[in-house]
């Protein structure tokens, strides 16, 4: 189970890759978002996959489920979701302003600043 | 258990300063006064916590009171006492210098809050005692700074924010997969719990190397370390000086601390391999700064590229782990937080001023402002490492360091980079001040007396840092045990159990 997860974010990072290497720029805000969806899913593998335990340490439970990396992917997406939307909202005044979203043309210093 | 507070207040009151300047709503004369009240406040605090701190030790506070391991703890030792003393030192005269030069706009979108919270993040990112908490507070001042990079919408600030946003988003992300193999060794995320665990632990710690390299990639992304300094000279160039001032002055350095923190706690098994590379990184970006600074006349880029040697010398000391380059490299970094945002002020006080970038079409400006010539001057010494200015105490240390450890190499190519900082920095002063006036050089009437007032007070932080600097050698020492001496940071825990 863990490498069926492990092969799936390598999946995902991978693809992440591919669109944060191009030019468009919302390309590479959706490039970013599945990377950090492939991030957070290596993150719970890192727990390692158990499951039927409970998540709560007792003197009375002999195996239990780490709950931790569940907290801290709730974190992580909390984050991820409020970069998300903080580049949207670059991305349209980056395109209102420069009139473009492709990362070619974002070079050097614009004429007229 | 009673909680101590006192480590927390530097986290608290920027935080609540920024949330009750955002209901206060657009209005920047209150803005302006609730930010300059907190930050004085900030200074007030941290200088006692440093007197605290070296009477009783560090202090720790345990959130909501879970112990030690499992809930997160604040540690604030006497490292981050004296990075938070600077940080609101900073703080406090940028604050006074925007109130003339930011421009009403940006005051009025909200700058004041930007600024406190990316604070709060800061301070956090020094005070944690959990790596987990760390990237959190990382996020909470790049999202700020992300704010801060954009605030304006001049074309300029949009281009190179979107890059600024793309780099230290990838980098981020990076960052939890470090983490995520790091808990998956040890099982833990507080850092002294990690540094005890893996010193005890006996088998094989190669994987550790990997995580090492990781943290490298991640932290010399933030630090502007040799590959990934790319970023560094368009972003920071991009948005109004006070905003420079505080990215140049404290952002870099919180990449810098957490490289000292990390690679003194984490990554012991194989100083070889880790730390060599740490070395090299480091004088590469020596190299590429003195490359830069000699190459630009743009007084901005010139001293943004003395940012990366700078940061470069910092490393060198760091990555000899040893008493003297632990001291060495602490205060240097403290140094040249405080000499880097003064620098910063002077240059905008002259931007402002002629309306120039390029320190080749002004000249002859020491006529009508012998005050702030002289003042640059100092600050350019200082910069350098002039003795009895503060710069030259951390590299005598750091040099030293380097030629104990037979890094001959290191310590010669840190001894050229200060001749390298001292002309790039000589070529601006000369140009700026002393040569005939350039034809169309026309000085803009500018309200400036509360610009000066930062910039000169900047300056002579640095000068009164570098007098005493006999006097607070057994605080540097205290603060660099924690660095050569792992163990020392992780005793709190000792003592909880």
């Amino acid at each position: 189970m863990e490498l069926v997860t492990i092969i799936l974010s390598g999946i995902l990072i991978a693809s992440a890759t591919y669109l944060i290497l191009s030019k468009s720029v919302l390309r590479i805000i959706i490039g970013i978002s599945i990377l950090s969806h492939g991030v957070h899913l290596m993150i719970l593998t890192m727990g390692q996959l158990k499951r039927g335990n409970v998540p709560v340490l007792d003197d009375s439970v002999s195996t239990y489920t780490d709950p931790l990396p569940q907290a801290l992917i709730l974190t992580a997406i909390v984050i991820s979701f409020a970069l998300t939307s903080f580049s949207l909202i670059l991305l349209l005044r980056n395109y209102k302003e420069l009139g473009t979203d492709n990362t070619e043309d974002m070079k050097g210093v614009p004429h007229g600043d | 258990m009673a909680t101590n507070i006192l480590p927390m207040l530097p986290i608290i009151l920027p935080f609540f300063a920024g949330v009750i300047m955002l209901f206060m709503g657009k209005r920047p004369i209150p803005h302006r006064i609730v930010s300059a009240i907190t930050s004085a406040l900030m200074v007030g605090i941290s200088a006692y916590s440093i007197y605290y701190v070296y009477k009783n030790g560090a202090m720790v506070t345990f959130i909501s009171n879970w112990s030690a391991p499992f809930g997160i703890s604040v540690v604030y030792d006497m490292v981050a006492a004296l990075l938070v003393l600077t940080t609101s030192i900073i703080l406090f005269f940028t604050v006074v210098y925007s109130f003339q030069s930011i421009g009403y706009e940006r005051e009025k979108y909200y700058y004041y809050p930007m600024v406190m919270f990316m604070i709060t993040g800061i301070i956090g990112a020094f005070t944690t005692g959990d790596i987990f908490n760390m990237f959190v507070f990382f996020e909470v001042f790049l999202l700020a700074s992300y704010v801060l990079i954009t605030l304006g919408n001049r074309k300029i600030q949009l281009q190179e924010g979107f890059k600024y946003f793309v780099v230290n988003v990838v980098s981020s992300n990076f960052f939890l997969i470090g983490l995520a193999y790091l808990y998956s060794i040890t099982g833990s995320l507080n850092m002294a719990d990690i540094q005890i665990k893996l010193s005890n632990y006996d088998g094989n710690l190669a994987v550790m190397t990997l995580v090492a390299v990781v943290f490298i990639f991640v932290f010399a992304t933030k630090a502007g370390l040799f590959p990934l300094y790319f970023w560094m000279p368009g972003s920071y160039n991009a948005p109004p000086i006070p905003i420079i001032a505080l990215f140049g002055a404290l952002l870099t350095k919180v990449g810098i601390y957490a490289i000292a923190r990390t690679f003194s706690l984490f990554f012991q098994h194989d100083v070889g391999y880790t730390h060599q590379v740490l070395l090299l990184l480091a004088l590469l970006t020596i190299i590429v700064g003195c490359i830069g600074a000699l190459a630009y006349t743009d007084m901005k880029m010139v001293i943004i590229y003395n940012i990366m040697i700078a940061v470069g010398v910092i490393v060198v000391g760091f990555a000899m782990m040893d008493e003297v380059g632990s001291i060495g490299a602490m205060y240097y970094l403290i140094h040249d937080m405080i000499i880097k945002g003064a620098l910063f002020l002077l240059v905008g006080f002259i931007i402002y001023r002629t309306g120039k970038n390029n320190s080749e079409d002004i000249g002859g400006l020491i006529n009508s402002h012998p005050v702030v010539g002289w003042t640059f001057f100092i600050a350019a010494l200082s910069l350098a490492g002039v003795p009895p200015l503060p710069g030259f105490y951390g590299k005598l240390f750091i040099v030293e360091s380097a030629f104990l450890n037979d890094h001959v190499i290191a310590a010669i190519i840190v001894l050229l980079s200060s001749l390298i900082v001292l002309f790039s920095i000589m070529k601006l002063f000369i140009n700026v001040f002393f040569r005939e006036p350039r034809e169309g050089l026309e000085l803009r009437d500018i309200k400036s007396d509360k610009l000066l007032f930062s910039a000169v007070g900047l300056v002579v932080v640095s000068i009164v840092f570098g007098l005493s600097a006999d006097f607070l050698y057994p605080v540097f020492e205290m603060a660099a045990e924690s660095f050569f001496d792992p163990s020392s940071y992780s005793n709190y825990l000792m003592e909880v159990e």
